[in-house]
């Protein structure tokens, strides 16, 4: 007996440790790079690839319907972009669009996190699923349905805001009302940064809480001094996804106008403006340029919030 | 005086007594979950006017004096024609009544219960009576859409591509993860590092020379755009896999190399069983995305009904037929049922991946 388990445990303490985990050894680092390697492939072909190549292509007049006229232009595109109306229009309506929508979405989303955080509240789970169902909905087909709700004539929220003797917009075809009726549109796709809100919230010490009302600490008190500060690096990842989303903004507005960015073109997103002028008008290079630009655009605004976050964000661990 | 101090602080304690506390209590819980009920209400009501919509007649929300829920004038039979049906104020009573003869100043009635009693002069202006309604839910509005849209086709198309995709999205970025998670090689660091900044990368900026090279390939009108580009894994996913490999144990994959497994039986026999969750989760991500998809199939299947994704399709119906809310909202019903019911059945795994993605970045 005593043979066998010697016999056992030499192989054990030589193969428990093995090559390919205790030291990085080539065999290793091998497999590691099979593994990675659809990703890596992908890097180099669908993403580091066609970044460089768009920059190419944004310094030349390349044509889809006539690519055999494609000349070097160098910063033309970038220099027209500066005076092209709709390219001045699309910022103006994105930034536009994004100044309400971001704090609509990320405050309805806090909001809707500390109702159903509340231990006070019967039925958190079901009021969680059913808050959380909107984003599932095919973005079309909920836009669809907004459209639908916001109709002037057949649409339920005029009647009801008519109901209380005031007579609502028409939120569909006016320039100013657009941008609310997009960011209501908007509130159906809370769900996620609600569940991340809501675990973040999950995750503040009760302790802190109970220390704060033992000093007499008011509720807003509170939810200013404990609740936001632990919950800034959510609040800033909430913050940088959903600009990114927003500056991305295309399926609703397309939905809505069909492409066309009415009214007066006041849904002529930048990705919308890039899609007609890459696709409809077979403008290649334009439509590069104006890539680069929303890319540079949101790399800029994302750097600057990190760089404003950075003494105003609270890490509980020292490491991230 | 030693035995009233033990009383007052239990009063002061309490307010009155254990019986009103838990009252209080009980009060406050049912005034927040009833505040949450008015909020989802208003919340999720554009689903109700959906459904109702859907259900309605052509034309109703656009007629005076119907009501909300899906309705179809009532009517009656006398002398083997049909007539409407009005409430009809008579001395004080109001009465549901046929309008056989209209007049400007004086009309004639009669009643629909008993068609053969002597007709009812009324005077007075028709024109402001209120017609009667009865409850119809409109089917019709579903089978007309079903069958101007193809719809068996279009569900076919999505649910096809959806699948497609999401598999070639599961297995890829579950290698990667395993890559990611359990070996050590040269730049690992810096190269996870640039999987998470692919997440904000706008995908602009990587869109017109690949739709260059895909056109060039054949690949425009075809499900090849819609599904190539997800065999080569995407942050989201390897992201929350990878912290889910991590979880486990290492003692697991030792365990199994003494058995002589190599890396890949290792993920198929010890990592893959163990990470059903993750597994789950991820699966359902990318199906929600593909299916809901509509950027990349705009730009690829746009001219091509027979293989075009629900998306596409009805985004196209409604730009024909947007002066027919029952039909799009008809459509609207339709295309979002799969995910929705899907959603429900999956729900809780589901909720847990959006956390566990969101939360640990």
């Amino acid at each position: 007996m005593s043979d066998t388990t010697e016999a056992l445990i030499v192989p054990i303490s030589q193969v428990g440790r093995p090559r390919w985990h205790s030291t990085p050894s080539g065999r290793e680092r091998l497999w590691g790079f099979i593994f990675i390697g659809p990703w890596l492939i992908g890097l180099v072909l669908l993403t580091a690839g066609p970044m460089i190549a768009s920059l190419v292509l944004s310094l030349t007049n390349f044509d889809l319907v006539h690519p055999d006229a494609v000349r070097f232009v160098g910063i033309d595109n970038y220099v027209r972009m500066a005076s092209d109306p709709n390219v001045l229009k699309s910022l103006q309506v994105t930034f536009s669009f994004a100044i309400i929508a971001i704090p609509v979405t990320m405050g309805a989303s806090l909001g809707a996190a500390l109702l159903l955080n509340s231990p006070k509240l019967i039925g958190r789970n079901v009021f969680r699923t059913l808050f959380y169902m909107p984003i599932q909905i095919p973005l079309v087909a909920s836009t669809l349905v907004w459209i639908g709700f916001l109709n002037t004539e057949t649409g339920w929220l005029n009647a009801i805001i008519g109901f209380f003797g005031v007579k609502g917009p028409d939120w569909i075809n006016s320039e100013t009302w657009i941008y609310p009726a997009l960011s209501l549109i908007g509130l159906w796709g809370i769900g996620n940064f609600m569940l991340i809100n809501l675990a973040g919230l999950q995750s503040v010490p009760t302790e802190l809480y109970e220390a704060a009302r033992i000093d007499g600490a008011s509720a807003w008190k509170m939810f200013r001094r404990i609740t936001i500060p632990l919950m800034s690096p959510i609040l800033l990842y909430d913050l940088v996804i959903s600009l990114v989303v927003t500056f991305q903004y295309f399926t609703q507005a397309y939905t809505m106008t069909n492409g066309r960015g009415d009214p007066n073109h006041a849904t002529l997103f930048i990705n919308l403006n890039l899609f007609n002028e890459a696709f409809t008008f077979s403008r290649m290079g334009y439509g590069a340029a104006i890539a680069w630009l929303l890319f540079v655009i949101v790399m800029v605004l994302t750097l600057g919030i990190f760089l404003f976050a950075r003494k105003r964000v609270y890490y509980a661990g020292s490491d991230r | 005086m030693t035995t009233t101090a033990p009383a007052q602080r239990l009063r002061s304690f309490g307010e009155s007594g254990p019986i009103a506390k838990s009252y209080r209590r009980y009060i406050g819980r049912a005034s927040l979950t009833m505040f949450a009920i008015i909020i989802l209400s208003a919340y999720l009501l554009p689903l109700l006017y959906m459904v109702t919509t859907a259900f309605q007649q052509p034309g109703q929300a656009s007629t005076a004096g119907a009501p909300v829920y899906p309705a179809a004038p009532l009517t009656g039979t006398y002398q083997g024609e049909a007539y409407p049906i009005y409430a009809v104020p008579i001395d004080g009573v109001t009465r549901n009544l046929m309008l056989v003869i209209k007049g400007r100043e004086d009309s004639t009635f009669v009643d629909p219960a008993d068609p053969t009693a002597t007709p009812i002069p009324w005077h007075g202006r028709w024109r402001t009576l209120q017609q009667a309604f009865r409850f119809a839910p409109e089917i019709a509005n579903f089978t007309t859409a079903w069958s101007q849209l193809n719809f068996p086709r279009l569900l076919f198309n999505t649910a096809a591509i959806a699948l497609l995709s999401t598999l070639g999205a599961v297995v890829s970025s579950a290698l990667v993860a395993y890559g990611f998670a359990r070996f050590r090689f040269p730049g690992r660091n810096a190269l996870f590092i640039v999987l998470i900044a692919t997440i904000i990368l706008p995908f602009q900026v990587t869109l017109l020379p690949t739709y260059v090279i895909f056109t060039k390939l054949g690949w425009t009108g075809t499900w090849l755009p819609l599904i190539v580009p997800h065999l080569f894994a995407n942050a989201y996913n390897v992201f929350l896999l990878r912290q889910y490999f991590m979880s486990i144990p290492r003692d697991l994959d030792e365990a199994a190399m003494i058995d002589g497994a190599g890396p890949f039986r290792i993920l198929r026999s010890v990592i893959l069983p163990m990470s059903v969750p993750a597994i789950v989760a991820v699966t359902l991500f990318h199906f929600f995305f593909a299916w809901n998809d509509f950027f990349v199939p705009l730009l690829y299947l746009a001219a091509k009904p027979d293989i075009q994704p629900l998306s596409i399709a009805i985004q196209h119906y409604n730009a024909l037929y947007s002066t027919q809310p029952t039909l799009i909202q008809a459509a609207s019903l339709m295309t979002m049922a799969v995910p929705v019911i899907v959603f429900f059945l999956a729900q809780r795994a589901f909720m847990r991946g959006v956390v566990v993605t969101g939360v640990e970045k």
